[in-house]
C-alpha cells in the first residue's frame, strides 16, 4: 500500500518536528488532515490529506431523478445550502429550457442572498474566534439564527434546506417569513456595523491578521480561486456581475475587491459583501411589490409537482404527479454549464443529459475544493498560528471538499 | 454577451488548429469541440496566452464514460476568458487501454487536485502530473468508480438481499 505521506521524515538525525493538523482538530472546523513540518514554530512543508467525508455525490446523482438530487447539494457547503439548491434548480431549467416569472427569481435572490449573509457572518465571526475575539461570534449568532428561521418558515428546515423545486418554491412565502426578513432587514445592519466596530480596526487583530497568507493576484487565477478569496487577491470576478442569472442584472450592487489578498483584505472583502447583500435584499423586497402576490413558480406541470388536493380530485393533476414521481418525463439530450456565485465561489455544476430519468453525468465544480489546494503550498514558510487563521479565512467547509 | 463571439472564437482556434477542431457544437451557447490528446497542450497554450483571447481561468476540469463508444473515456476542460466574458468546452476522448494525456499542471496550478480527482474516478493518466494520487477515495482502491460498469452500491453488500425482508 502506498502511503499517503510524501514528507520525509525518516531521517532520525532531523531537526524537524512533525506535526498531524486534523482529521479532527479543533481549530481546522472540519474534516480535514495537514501534515505539516515545522521547524520550532514555522512550517517547512506540508501534505494536505482530504477525502475523509466523500460521500460519492457524482455517483448517487447517475441514479437519481433530477429533484432528488437537491438534497445532495444541500450536504455541500452546508452553511449556504440554499445556494447551492438553487444553483442546481437553475442548472435544470437552463437544459429544460423553464423561464421563471419575475417574482421567483427576486424571491429565490432573498434567500440566496441571506444564505451569503449567514455564510459570511460565520467565517468572519468564526475568524475573529480564532485570533481571540470571541464575542463577536456570539453576538452575531442571533441573526444567523434569524436567517435559519426564515428558512423555516420558507420550506420547513433550517440547515440542509432542500429549499424550493424545479420551476419555483414548494409554497409562497407566507406572512411570518416576510415579517422575519423585514425584522432582519431593520435589525441586522445595526448588528453587522457593531461586529465591524469589533474587529475591523482592532489593533491585535489587525496585527494578526495583516499581511498573513498574501496571494498576489497572478498567483490567485493560476489556483482557479474564486469567490471572495479571488476578490480579495484584486479580481473583480463574481459570477452575479459577469454571467447575470435568476435577475440579478435587473438589481444594483456593487463588487468589493481588496489589494494584497492577505486574510485581512478576506475579511473586508466579506463585511462589504454583506453590506451588498442587504442591499440586494433591499431591492429586491421593494420590487415583489409590484409582482403579482400569488406566483411562486413557473407554470410548468409536467416538471413542477402539483398540489397534493388537486393529486385527489383532478386527473391531469394525478397523471402528472405519478409521471413526475415515476420520472416518465422526457427530458432534452444536451450538457448544461451553469455557475452561480456560492458562499466561497464559482459553484458550477456540468449536467451531461442523455434524456433518461436521471443525469448521465453530473459534475460539481466545488471552489472549496479548488480553493484548498493551495492551502499546504502557501503554508511553507508560515507561522502555525498563522496558518491556522489563513484556513479559518478561506472558510473551507468539509462537506464541499470532499463531495 | 461577451466581447467575442463563439465564431470568431471558433475562427481564431481554428486559423491555428484546423484540422484537429472536431465536432464544434454550441450546447446552450457554449461552444463545445473536441481535440486530440497530442494537440490538447498546444491549444491550451494558445487560448491562454493568445492576446485577443486570453482564457487565463481554469474553471473545471473532469471525466466522462461512454462505455459504448470506441474512444470511452473522455476529459473535459472548461475554459473561461474573464476579459471577454466567455467560455469553451473542449474534449479529449481516449481508448480504455491508453489513459495517457498530457498534464494541464504546466499551464494552470490550479489544475493539479482537478486531475488527481479525475484519476481518481475514471484513471486517466495525466503525464507529468507532480503528484498523481488518489485523492477522495482510499489509497488502497483498485477500481475507477465512476465508470459505468461500477455499480452505485457494492455488490457484495449482503443486508440488502430479499431474503431479509421476506421476499
Amino acid at each position: 500500500m502506498k502511503t499517503h505521506l510524501l514528507l520525509d521524515d525518516n531521517d532520525p538525525q532531523s531537526e524537524l518536528s512533525t506535526l498531524n493538523l486534523g482529521p479532527t482538530h479543533p481549530a481546522t472546523h472540519g474534516v480535514f488532515q495537514n501534515v505539516l513540518q515545522l521547524d520550532g514554530e514555522r512550517i517547512v512543508s506540508g501534505v494536505s490529506t482530504i477525502g475523509y467525508i466523500h460521500r460519492a455525490f457524482e455517483k448517487i446523482s447517475e441514479h437519481r431523478p433530477f429533484y432528488q438530487i437537491t438534497p445532495l447539494t444541500d450536504r455541500m457547503n452546508y452553511c449556504s445550502s440554499p445556494i447551492n439548491n438553487m444553483g442546481w434548480h437553475m442548472t435544470v431549467e437552463k437544459l429544460l429550457g423553464i423561464k421563471t416569472p419575475k417574482r421567483v427569481d427576486y424571491l429565490r435572490i432573498i434567500i440566496m442572498e441571506l444564505a451569503r449573509i449567514a455564510d459570511h457572518l460565520i467565517c468572519n465571526s468564526v475568524l475573529g474566534v480564532d485570533t481571540g475575539a470571541t464575542a463577536g461570534f456570539f453576538y452575531v449568532m442571533e441573526y444567523r439564527e434569524l436567517i435559519y428561521e426564515i428558512y423555516e418558515e420558507v420550506c420547513g428546515s433550517r440547515l440542509t434546506t432542500n429549499i424550493g423545486r424545479i420551476g419555483g418554491f414548494e409554497r409562497n412565502f407566507n406572512d411570518i417569513a416576510f415579517a422575519k426578513i423585514k425584522k432582519f432587514q431593520k435589525e441586522y445592519p445595526v448588528v453587522l456595523k457593531e461586529f465591524e466596530n469589533l474587529l475591523t480596526r482592532n489593533r491585535i487583530f489587525i496585527d494578526r491578521t495583516k499581511d498573513v497568507a498574501r496571494v498576489p493576484a497572478e498567483t490567485a487565477l493560476s489556483y482557479s480561486w474564486s469567490g471572495p478569496l479571488l476578490r480579495a487577491a484584486g479580481i473583480d470576478y463574481d459570477v452575479r456581475a459577469m454571467e447575470p442569472y435568476c435577475s440579478y442584472e435587473d438589481l444594483d450592487f456593487e463588487i468589493p475587491v481588496g489589494t494584497s489578498g492577505d486574510v485581512y483584505d478576506r475579511f473586508l472583502v466579506r463585511n462589504a459583501e454583506m453590506w451588498q447583500s442587504l442591499r440586494m435584499i433591499d431591492q429586491c423586497m421593494a420590487k415583489i411589490e409590484k409582482e403579482p402576490k400569488d406566483v411562486f413558480h413557473a407554470d410548468v406541470p409536467e416538471f413542477y409537482l402539483p398540489p397534493k388536493q388537486e393529486v385527489y380530485n383532478n386527473m391531469e393533476a394525478l397523471i402528472y404527479h405519478f409521471k413526475i414521481v415515476m420520472g416518465e418525463i422526457e427530458t432534452p439530450v444536451g450538457e448544461v454549464y451553469h455557475a452561480v456565485e456560492g458562499g466561497n465561489g464559482e459553484l458550477g455544476f456540468y449536467l451531461v443529459n442523455d434524456g433518461g430519468r436521471s443525469p448521465y453525468r453530473l459534475h460539481f465544480r466545488r471552489p472549496c475544493f479548488i480553493n484548498y489546494q493551495m492551502y499546504a503550498p502557501m503554508s511553507r514558510g508560515m507561522l502555525l498560528s498563522d496558518a491556522i487563521i489563513n484556513m479559518s479565512s478561506m472558510n473551507v467547509i468539509a462537506g464541499e471538499l470532499d463531495a | 454577451m461577451g466581447k467575442i463571439t463563439n465564431e470568431e472564437l471558433l475562427n481564431s482556434i481554428k486559423a491555428k488548429f484546423e484540422s484537429d477542431v472536431t465536432e464544434v457544437t454550441e450546447p446552450y451557447g457554449l461552444l463545445t469541440f473536441e481535440t486530440s490528446r497530442e494537440k490538447i497542450t498546444d491549444l491550451l497554450t494558445f487560448l491562454k496566452t493568445d492576446p485577443a483571447l486570453q482564457f487565463i481561468y481554469l474553471t473545471d476540469l473532469t471525466g466522462i464514460h461512454y462505455p459504448e463508444q470506441e474512444k470511452q473515456i473522455g476529459v473535459i476542460y472548461h475554459l473561461h476568458s474573464l476579459i471577454n466574458g466567455v467560455r469553451v468546452r473542449i474534449k479529449v476522448f481516449m481508448d480504455e487501454n491508453d489513459l495517457h494525456i498530457p498534464t494541464a499542471t504546466t499551464i494552470w496550478d490550479g489544475a493539479n487536485w482537478m486531475e488527481r480527482e479525475t484519476y481518481d474516478f475514471f484513471g486517466v493518466i495525466f503525464d507529468g502530473h507532480p503528484d498523481l494520487r488518489r485523492i477522495l477515495n482510499v489509497d488502497d482502491m483498485t477500481v475507477f468508480p465512476m465508470r459505468k460498469e461500477y455499480p452505485l452500491e457494492d455488490p457484495n453488500r449482503v443486508d440488502k438481499r430479499d431474503y431479509f425482508f421476506g421476499r
